[in-house]
């Protein structure tokens, strides 16, 4: 190999490495603002997959692009290009290098995963847990460990109840940095459990109860959206979740205790009087929204 | 017997008519242009849904339509794309090239044949009529997750989501009759000298996606009709409120609805492997490693399908086998891709169309193998999964790199087909309206999903309208890109130049033949003597026909 074939690859290589290091920083900015432990843990192994994926994905379209500008047929030539009918090395370079980094990627995702510690259906036993989980152990907890919060979804609501002060809501409301646990019940069909700020989702089947755990670490407002399509009114089937701090959470919970449960606004059943009262609605029959949920607390 | 050598009798056979691709004609060639031809029909049905869709999502605000007319879009658009178009389109290909590639009178059994074909018409039928009856079509996704397939608001017998199960059965008959010709022709009937060695790669990828459907379709089929029988008569499989398991459901669909995806992908795969030989004057690169390859994709492709289920009642252990499992089957895709890569590698490229098609696609196909990587990854997954990213994600598979295929093939064996040349000038406008449209279109739905947007909603919060309208200029981009294609084969069939045999001075025993071949397509059966991609070796490809 001569010298000036080994500065052009080696520039090649440079170029490609820092675009794809440019490209795994970049894609951190794609995602709604990290809101959970698990959050940071996400992006992280997203941003390595975005870096891996940038240099093949530019690796494969440069050597593509490379041969439509240097390796035209000349207008008049009608020959055939060198009869090279493959090569064994490079044929077992490409099968080992792929099968390399993806069980490397598994691995990485795994350790991720795990990290996550998303509990998910619990009658069936989990895996050793080796690693730390994501729970960020802030060493003050200023409330006590957090009761299971109930998750009710019905077609097309969403009521969270508290059941140390039997509090309902439509507004599910967790304080920071604390592990979230969860009971994630449906009364008709598979909903979807999730909160793109915190990069968690579960589906939820009917008939079950399902655990689950998050840590969220930012106070804010974020959106909880129906994730498994479940007819008619799904895309309206949403609800905000409000981190806020312990002291805020706790004033929140007993204001909302000595609330007498009123029925809470719901976009699918509005929409639904409002296309019975037309005549010429044009839509086909559809399931008939559950009436709006009695709760202590909604916004 | 005597054979007449009337010359009136034989011009009185000679003009081909337009009549015969409507009847029940046995020939491949016929039935392969009848599939392709109304699979195109459907496409352009499906299009439009899609384009409605897109016209809803152009702004946050369902205004455009009722919701149940938005889900009874997304549900048919996917369901006839699938099945009216991907697969049938793909079977009229292997009807077409197979026998002519290895050196076939015809099919293993024409007549089933026929009879396959003649089910898509019946199947794409019921699906419209679907919209015609009380309570529209499915709204169920093309997924019928129960307990929501089965909610049947009308309370009618007859209702969208039963013509859907009915039609989908149908469907899966006719692939199966499909499969089992196609797979018998292939073992069977491979002319004397064509070893599985000499084999096109494209037959190789016919074989391997067939034996797919062979060994799939039986689920998905038993799925189905368990879910009929929850739907109408009152069993309770799938139902939770009397002791059913939704879950399973889930299983026996995508026991086969993830391997469908490489039934259709597969034979791309197998146009790709034909087209780029030919059109950069080299021999396919490690010939004998992509057609194993498939075999090897056909092996995995059974064993991934609890990937779409990671957000579902799935246990750990179970998400971790089968993120193992599906990252595993990009190593036998990734040997194609570079493979391909090497074949294009210091050739003489030429840049006609088809070859544009096939450039774009492997382009295409890179990108979402790559996004295909990361949604294999659990975590990543538990985020993105039923978000706009997996749409966009197969969108590129299925636009980007088995529709562009598709065209790579049309052009490709068109000249074949009909006896005739297209105009180079309109195919080239139709790759860039379709390039530029399926960037447009599908890009945008990356960051979407990323963002947090699910998929098959009607209405959206307003931070995700920038995309939105970006994707939605794409689809109608799309829409319009068709135009220039249709008017091409249109005019082209009707009054293009005379083709010739062989215009792309193509390897292949379709290539030795009259354009369009004669009714029993060799008169002596050719003598397979080299391997099919001989590019700049000057052999001869059979020992008697040339």
């Amino acid at each position: 190999m001569n010298i000036k074939k080994t500065v052009t690859l080696s520039a090649i290589a440079f170029f490609l490495t820092a675009a794809s290091v440019w490209m795994g920083r970049v894609s951190y900015s794609w995602f709604p603002p990290q809101a959970s432990a698990e959050a940071i843990l996400y992006d992280d192994l997203f941003s390595i997959l975005t870096a891996i994926g940038t240099f093949i994905f530019l690796g494969v379209t440069l050597a593509i692009g490379y041969n439509i500008i240097f390796h035209r047929a000349g207008r008049y030539d009608t020959g055939d290009g060198p009869p090279i009918e493959g090569n064994v090395r490079l044929e077992i370079l490409w099968t080992i290098t792929p099968l390399l980094i993806v069980i490397g990627l598994a691995a990485a995702s795994y350790q991720t995963y795990d990290k996550m510690n998303l509990h998910g259906p619990t009658e069936i036993a989990h895996l050793p847990q080796v690693m730390d989980s994501a729970y960020a152990d802030t060493g003050e907890t200023t409330v006590a460990p957090m009761t299971n919060i109930e998750v009710n979804s019905k077609q097309w609501a969403w009521v969270f109840r508290y059941p140390e002060k039997n509090v309902t809501s439509t507004e599910l409301h967790l304080p920071v940095d604390q592990r979230a646990h969860l009971k994630l019940r449906s009364q008709d069909v598979i909903h979807g459990f999730y909160i793109p700020a915190f990069r968690v989702k579960q589906d939820i089947i009917p008939a079950k109860t399902i655990d689950f755990e998050f840590t969220p670490i930012r106070e804010g407002k974020y959106r909880l959206r129906d994730s498994q399509y479940s007819g008619t009114y799904f895309a309206a089937m949403q609800a905000d979740v409000v981190v806020e701090s312990a002291e805020d959470y706790n004033t929140w919970l007993n204001t909302a205790a000595k609330q007498t449960p009123s029925p809470a606004p719901n976009q699918a059943a509005s929409e639904y009087a409002r296309r019975e009262q037309k005549s010429d609605s044009a839509g086909w029959k559809t399931v008939v929204p559950a009436p709006a949920p009695m709760v202590n607390y909604h916004p | 017997m005597t054979i007449t050598t009337n010359p009136q009798e034989l011009i009185q056979e000679k003009p081909p008519n337009w009549r015969k691709y409507f009847s029940f004609s046995t020939d491949h060639k016929i039935i392969g242009i009848q599939y392709i031809v109304t699979a195109f029909f459907f496409f352009l049905l499906a299009g439009v849904f899609a384009m409605i869709m897109r016209g809803e999502l152009i702004t946050p605000e369902p205004d455009l339509l009722d919701r149940t007319v938005y889900n009874g879009l997304y549900t048919m658009h996917g369901t006839i794309m699938l099945f009216g178009w991907t697969f049938p389109v793909l079977a009229g290909f292997a009807n077409y090239l197979v026998p002519l590639m290895i050196g076939a009178r015809d099919m293993a059994f024409p007549r089933l044949n026929a009879a396959a074909f003649w089910m898509i018409p019946v199947v794409g039928i019921l699906f419209i009529l679907s919209f015609l009856i009380p309570g529209g079509p499915s709204q169920s996704g093309w997924w019928a997750y129960p307990p929501q397939s089965l909610q049947n608001p009308t309370g009618n017998l007859i209702n969208g989501q039963f013509i859907w199960l009915l039609a989908v059965a149908i469907s899966g008959v006719s692939s199966i009759m499909g499969a089992l010709n196609i797979v018998t022709t292939i073992i069977r009937m491979r002319a004397p000298g064509m070893g599985w060695f000499k084999t096109p790669a494209f037959v190789w990828t016919v074989m391997a996606a067939q034996l797919i459907q062979l060994y799939g379709l039986p689920a998905l089929t038993a799925g189905a009709v368990m879910l009929l029988c929850d739907l109408t008569v009152g069993t309770a499989f799938f139902d939770p409120a009397q002791g059913g398991n939704p879950v399973l459901f889930q299983h026996f669909f995508w026991f086969y609805s993830h391997p469908a995806v490489y039934v259709i992908i597969l034979p791309v795969f197998g146009i790709f492997s034909e087209v780029f030989p030919v059109y950069a004057r080299k021999p396919l690169f490690g010939y004998k490693v992509v057609a194993v390859s498939s075999l090897i994709i056909t092996g995995l492709s059974g064993i991934v399908w609890v990937h779409h289920m990671f957000a579902s009642g799935t246990p750990g252990w179970m998400r971790v086998v089968f993120m193992a499992s599906t990252m595993l089957i990009s190593v036998p895709t990734g040997i194609k891709v570079f493979a391909w890569v090497g074949t294009i590698w210091g050739g003489k490229l030429r840049l006609d169309t088809s070859m544009l098609f096939a450039l774009g696609g492997l382009i295409n196909f890179v990108f979402a193998g790559i996004t295909g990587i990361m949604l294999a990854s659990v975590p990543i997954d538990i985020h993105v999964n039923n978000t706009y990213f997996v749409v966009g994600h197969f969108h590129y598979v299925l636009y980007g790199a088995v529709v562009f295929g598709i065209y790579a093939g049309i052009y490709h064996w068109f000249p074949k087909m009909t006896g005739k040349m297209y105009y180079e000038g309109l195919g080239k406008l139709h790759f860039y309206l379709t390039f530029a449209g399926t960037a447009l279109n599908f890009l945008p739905m990356h960051p979407l999903g990323l963002m947090g947007m699910p998929r098959r909603v009607a209405s959206y919060d307003p931070e995700f309208a920038f995309w939105n309208v970006l994707a939605s200029l794409g689809g109608f981009l799309l829409g319009i890109s068709t135009i220039p294609f249709i008017l091409n084969m249109v005019s082209s069939w009707t009054s293009g130049k005379p083709a010739g045999n062989n215009p792309w001075k193509a390897i292949g025993l379709e290539w030795l033949v009259s354009s369009p071949p004669e009714v029993e397509n060799f008169e002596e059966i050719p003598i397979v003597i080299s391997e099919p991609y001989g590019y700049g070796k000057n052999e001869q490809l059979t020992e008697n026909m040339g």
